[in-house]
């Protein structure tokens, strides 16, 4: 399979793409992988599924990734005068990460059998601007996938073909995959649909006690 | 592939009447099938709506022992996530601690002995071999042959656990590969007697196979009933022997070569109807298929170390990054996709479970059929619950 900084160019000569960064990955047996802007990306996966030379037919994986707001320490080697000589000092510096939430596609080709690309997109933030284009129109697989990271992750995909709750109870409130998800002490109080049918026993109580 | 070849090569499903308008003539039953239904394989539920007994629409619903396993493995340390894996797919611990240990093998750079290879590879065809067999045993039972022929297959089966057992102490939990190797190493009793149960079972699936292949009944319900189509198949993410059923010739075994595959000389059988016939014939052939690459490991396998010394079980951090690795486990593709912050928890540990992504296209497949196929049908997907809910 031809190099990701290729396809890459391909890609920006096909489509009139703003936002497109090759991702690095420090594992060195790992992938490297696309970061595509949410607007373009279903072009993007209509072009890597019916692109000759690709031909990226099999989504393998899909899934989400929460990433909260947080200060990155990186250390970062300065040039500092003392005492009149000139010292490389190491320093840290701190960098605040917005949250945002990642959803991540692993795409294979079963024709030519080659892959994987990596491909990710990424949502505004974290609490109200979550919306993310389906893929699933381009790639069937990712139907109940997807269902599950909206599900986990609480990322809204614009164009699925019917986006519930996949693995919670529909009743089910707030994303449990969060970094931040507290687990209630006692799940019996989440609202389930059994609540309806006690409430519905209680009619049947006797209304006054019964002395022994 | 099948057995009678002159039956016109078209799918059983019927269409539902239609008044002018297009929509169905006289009400729809809608039946909640399931959790608790015996042919659902556990506590998973079809939400069908009948046209009479024909099937017009059909939603499955699950989550029922949905425990949030990939929460649970980015709150513990990596090696502990391993015992949690066999309860994925509880007919095949082996393959899941396989799959797990291949990611983070990628992750961490770590090389496998070669005797512990050809240790990984035995383990996963003997899963291969009980988790196929199991699933035909079921599969008939689907179809109304209650009893005998599962416990036929049961009875293999037993065989295969009880070498399992005795090399990892457990008969389905097997929890038996780590981080650069395998636990313990086996010895040549183990492999004597493993040979022995190899070699008898070419005869079992011989004997198996008289009851069932050209089995009448077998036939009537099976073939041109639930026709995935080849396009569908590949866009709908479908793997395994499903997909193969359906024509794509797609085994991770040849593509990917992890382990030490490719030094084995066997076949990946190809469907071409990808009805619940071909499925279940695919499995009767790759378990052949199977037994070709136990014997050549058998009779292959080195003497030497089965861990990597450079592995570390306490303590183990692996760097930055991420890796996604995956395995053809007999279900399907299995995938581990890891993201490690360097701390000893996994920052994202998700699962890719075949069955789950089989189960997407279960509607297209029981559109049109009556109410008896989806059984039969949802028995040829092979799915274990454990792995769908997570």
């Amino acid at each position: 399979m031809e190099a990701l900084e290729q396809i890459k160019a391909r890609l920006g000569a096909a489509l009139p793409l703003t936002k497109l960064d090759i991702l690095p990955n420090e594992c060195s047996g790992g992938e490297r992988s696309l970061l595509v802007e949410p607007g373009r990306a279903f072009d993007v996966a209509k072009f890597l599924r019916d692109d000759a030379q690709l031909k990226l037919d099999y989504c393998s994986n899909v899934t989400g990734i929460d990433w909260p707001e947080a200060k990155i320490k990186t250390k970062v080697t300065k040039k500092v005068l003392v005492e009149g000589v000139e010292k490389e000092v190491e320093e840290i510096v701190e960098t605040l990460r917005s949250g945002h939430l990642e959803v991540v596609y692993h795409l294979y080709s079963m024709e030519l059998q080659h892959g994987p690309i990596v491909l990710r997109l990424r949502t505004e933030n974290r609490a109200d601007k979550t919306h993310l284009p389906s893929l699933t129109p381009v790639w069937r697989g990712a139907e109940f996938q997807e269902r599950e990271v909206y599900d986990l992750y609480g990322v809204i995909f614009d164009g699925h073909p019917d986006l519930r709750r996949i693995l919670m109870w529909d009743e089910f409130v707030g994303f449990p995959m969060r970094r931040d998800y507290v687990a209630p002490d006692d799940f019996e109080y989440e609202p389930t649909p059994h609540d309806e049918v006690l409430a519905e026993a209680k009619k049947h109580y006797p209304t006054t006690e019964v002395k022994a | 592939m099948n057995a009678v070849a002159e039956l016109p090569p078209k799918s059983f499903a019927v269409k539902p009447k239609l008044d002018e308008s297009g929509t169905p003539i006289g009400e729809l039953l809608e039946v909640s099938m399931g959790p608790h239904h015996p042919s659902t394989h556990g506590v998973f539920r079809m939400d069908v709506s009948l046209d009479g007994e024909t099937v017009v629409k059909l939603k499955p619903v699950f989550g029922y022992l949905h425990r949030n396993h990939e929460k649970i493995g980015e709150n513990i340390s990596y090696l502990a996530s391993m015992p949690y894996t066999d309860r994925l797919d509880y007919f095949c611990s082996m393959t899941n601690n396989w799959a797990y240990a291949l990611t983070i093998e990628k992750l961490a750079g770590l090389a496998v002995p070669e005797r512990a290879e050809y240790i990984r590879v035995i383990m996963a065809e003997l899963t291969r071999l009980q988790n196929h067999t199991c699933l035909i045993g079921f599969f008939v039972q689907d179809m109304g042959a209650l009893g005998t022929p599962m416990m036929y297959a049961f009875r293999e089966r037993e065989k295969i656990l009880d070498l399992f057992e005795s090399v990892s102490g457990a008969r389905m939990m097997c929890n038996y590969m780590r981080f650069g190797g395998v636990r313990v190493d086996v010895n040549d009793e183990w492999l004597a007697q493993t040979k022995k149960v190899v070699g008898d079972y070419g005869n079992f699936l011989d004997e198996f196979e008289a009851f069932l292949t050209q089995n009448e009944i077998l036939l009537a319900r099976t073939q041109f009933v639930g026709v995935l189509p080849r396009d569908l198949a590949v866009s709908a993410s479908v793997t395994g022997p499903m997909l193969r059923a359906s024509g794509v010739n797609y085994d991770l075994r040849k593509v990917d070569k992890y382990g030490i595959y490719s030094r084995f000389d066997f076949q990946v059988p190809v469907g071409e109807h990808g009805d619940v016939y071909d499925r279940y014939m695919m499995r009767v052939l790759e378990m052949r298929e199977s037994i070709k690459i136990l014997q050549q490991a058998l009779r292959d396998i080195p003497a030497g170390p089965v861990m990597d010394p450079k592995a570390k079980l306490r303590g183990f951090r692996p760097k930055p990054g991420e890796a996604y690795g995956r395995v053809e486990a007999p279900k399907g593709e299995l995938g581990f996709y890891i993201i490690s912050d360097g701390s000893p928890n996994p920052y994202r540990y998700r699962v890719r479970p075949p069955s789950f992504v089989n189960l997407t296209i279960l509607e297209d497949m029981c559109l049109g059929h009556r109410i008896a196929d989806a059984v039969v049908i949802l028995g040829s997907v092979d799915i274990v619950l454990g792995e769908v809910d997570r």
